[in-house]
């Protein structure tokens, strides 16, 4: 167990720049999980904490240790990557026992280490196996059981999910969440799923573009984003963004209808709506026009546009609707403790 | 339907047995040829069946290079083979060793002149041996490596092709293979030896097939580093026992050599060739 401690990292490719002013803390046992669209930086913020990319400015921390020039091996980390990079002509025990091979501890101890996790991920029957003999998810257990015996002060994951079929996904984040918090290992996961991210995460960090957008609990990120970014990346479908205006605690939209909230915001604003939090209701104050439908089983989705000036909005309502929406016009009313509201040029949530 | 395809069936395996006739038939010439007198040989007709002299002729060239009576001026086959053979091991692995470790280099390092050092190599490509023989014979016969063992393998153990190959292959490796190899700790000499080598080994195995005919077969340079009988190779045996000139040479031993001398490379490709689909079928990347 140990504590991670990022202060103002920076990285850049060329002229390019990666990451920018980055700082965090991640604490003893914690699991953080960081999230973001493709190229915003997360893949090369754990690799710098791997000590795979060099760090350009700024420093990085282990147990207040500074390891910015560290062999990876140094840094006791261990990393499980998202192709699982199995050495494919070893069997499973082998692959296991390499790092502590190379450590030069006695074999007896080798065997009886590799034993206690092959049991904790149940890959005892499979130790004599070539990676090539066993199936997605059993190659990632492997590779997670790589990481679990040299019992290193953190656990780093790159996407370790992304290869696998959707119902495996699920069953191996189970089963991530269940081994963490049996190890009590501090783990940096890093995810472009945002499903994944709520569900492990202690507390999860959100990047965009080699920033930090937001920190915090994934209830705190999902209830309150600190940015529009934020608030658009996390929650599906995403949350619709519409523009308002603010005026002695109301919210008239673009189209006219006006929400009642209290805020001291004056002027104009963009308004984050989730679409879980709309119902139907015919006195409600937001008119919708209504395209399109999709039933995915628990919750119907609404393709809508707003009446008058066209804006797409899309409402999800639970259970399963029938089909004579369509094409007509159907008052929403929302649940106006879950209004969002984010500063215009700052895209800062307000109050 | 089903006629067709049978016809069809036959056809084929038909084209294909007149193939294999007509690449054994010389073979098969040179083998009846090693199995009766030199009499058979120079009356026409020229047999086409196996005579009873195979195991004289053979362990005549094999232990004297050539029948009792008959002065060749030539050491045993036997000692021949050896030579060959030592030559061709030792410029396969050689190359081999040598390739991998400048592949390795290539790839996983990056050090000054990179880029530069390797356009010169791949440039050597297009230099045959035959264009460069005149300058590398002097550098042998500087360094003493005539009548060496030294000096016919050590001249050709640098080869473009060989790292080229090991280059592509390593690049195709990917890169996660490293990074896991650097965080479980392995030093780059760890990484090559312990994971890097087995997975190359089924290229290892191709190319030890194909850099051993090519060793074995190798003439103008032996020619040239050589002058005492005790370190000729069996292709230059070959070439001094046809007779020149008014000479008959003896056709029996010519051709008993030449048989023997396409047993180790054979040999060397059907072994190899075993373990060779082995490893293509157990590769995973």
């Amino acid at each position: 167990m140990a504590k991670i401690n990022l202060k103002n990292l920076e990285k850049s490719y060329g002229k390019t720049k990666v990451l920018h002013d980055l700082s965090f803390d991640i604490n003893e046992g914690e699991l953080i999980v960081i999230v973001g669209p493709s190229g915003c930086g997360k893949s090369t913020l754990l690799r710098m904490v791997a000590g795979l990319e060099e760090v350009n400015a700024g420093s990085i921390f282990i147990d207040d240790k500074k390891v910015n020039d560290l062999e990876p091996m140094e840094r006791n980390i261990a990393m499980v990557f998202q192709n699982y990079a199995l050495y494919p002509h070893m069997t499973v025990f082998q692959n296991m026992s390499y790092a502590l091979k190379i450590l030069k501890i006695p074999k007896d101890e080798i065997y009886s280490r590799v034993q206690k996790a092959a049991e904790i991920l149940e890959l005892g029957e499979l130790l004599e196996r070539q990676p090539s003999q066993l199936s997605g998810g059993q190659r990632q257990r492997v590779a997670m059981g790589r990481a679990i015996v040299r019992n290193p002060a953190a656990f780093l994951f790159d996407e370790p999910l992304s290869n696998l079929d959707a119902k495996l996904r699920v069953q191996m984040r189970l089963e991530i969440k269940k081994l963490q918090t049996q190890l009590k290992t501090t783990s940096l996961y890093v995810t472009h799923d945002q499903v994944e991210a709520m569900t492990l995460a202690d507390r999860m960090v959100v990047m965009n573009e080699g920033k930090v957008e937001h920190i915090g609990t994934p209830l705190e990120v999902y209830t309150k984003p600190k940015t529009l970014f934020t608030a658009q990346f996390i929650g599906s479908p995403a949350m619709n963004i519409l523009e308002c205006e603010c005026k002695n605690g109301e919210i008239i939209l673009s189209n006219g209808s006006t929400l009642k909230i209290n805020t001291k915001h004056q002027g104009r604003a963009n308004l984050g709506l989730r679409p879980e939090d709309f119902s139907i209701d015919e006195n409600g104050p937001i008119k919708l026009k209504i395209e399109l439908m999709e039933l995915i089983g628990a919750n119907t989705l609404f393709h809508c546009r707003l009446e008058k000036n066209n804006e797409p909005v899309v409402v999800s309502i639970p259970g399963v609707l029938e089909n004579k929406y369509i094409g007509k016009s159907v008052g929403f009313s929302y649940d106006n403790s879950k209004i969002h509201l984010f500063a215009i040029n700052s895209n800062q949530r307000i109050s | 339907m089903i006629e067709k395809k049978k016809s069809g069936y036959w056809l084929s395996h038909l084209g294909l047995c007149l193939g294999v006739l007509f690449i054994f038939f010389p073979v098969w010439l040179a083998f009846v040829g090693s199995t009766v007198t030199q009499d058979d040989i120079l009356q026409p007709p020229y047999p086409v069946l196996p005579g009873p002299h195979f195991f004289e002729n053979y362990s005549s060239a094999l232990f004297q290079g050539g029948p009792d009576g008959y002065d060749t001026g030539q050491i045993s086959v036997l000692k021949m083979l050896i030579n060959s053979t030592i030559m061709a091991l030792g410029i396969t692995i050689g190359k081999i060793i040598i390739s991998l470790l400048s592949a390795f280099a290539f790839v996983y390092f990056r050090f000054p002149g990179r880029k530069t050092f390797f356009w010169i190599i791949f440039l050597t490509l297009m230099l045959p041996i035959e264009v460069r023989i005149v300058p590398t014979y002097q550098v042998a016969a500087n360094l003493g490596l005539l009548n060496s063992y030294t000096g016919l393998i050590f001249p050709l153990i640098a080869s473009a092709t060989a790292t080229f190959l090991f280059r592509q292959f390593f690049l195709t490796i990917p890169s996660e293979m490293v990074e896991a190899a650097r965080i479980d700790g392995a030093t780059p000499m760890q990484f090559f030896k312990d994971i890097l080598i087995p997975i190359s080994k089924t290229n290892i195995a191709a190319l030890f097939v194909i850099l051993f005919v090519y060793g074995f077969n190798q003439y103008l340079w032996p020619l040239l580093i050589t002058t005492t009988p005790d370190m000729q190779t069996i292709v230059m045996g070959i070439k001094f026992m046809i007779p020149t000139g008014d000479d008959y040479g003896h056709w029996p031993t010519i051709f008993s050599t030449a048989m023997l001398a396409m047993l180790p490379p054979v040999i060397i490709v059907i072994s190899m060739q075993k373990f060779f689909v082995k490893g293509l079928l157990e590769s995973d990347k």
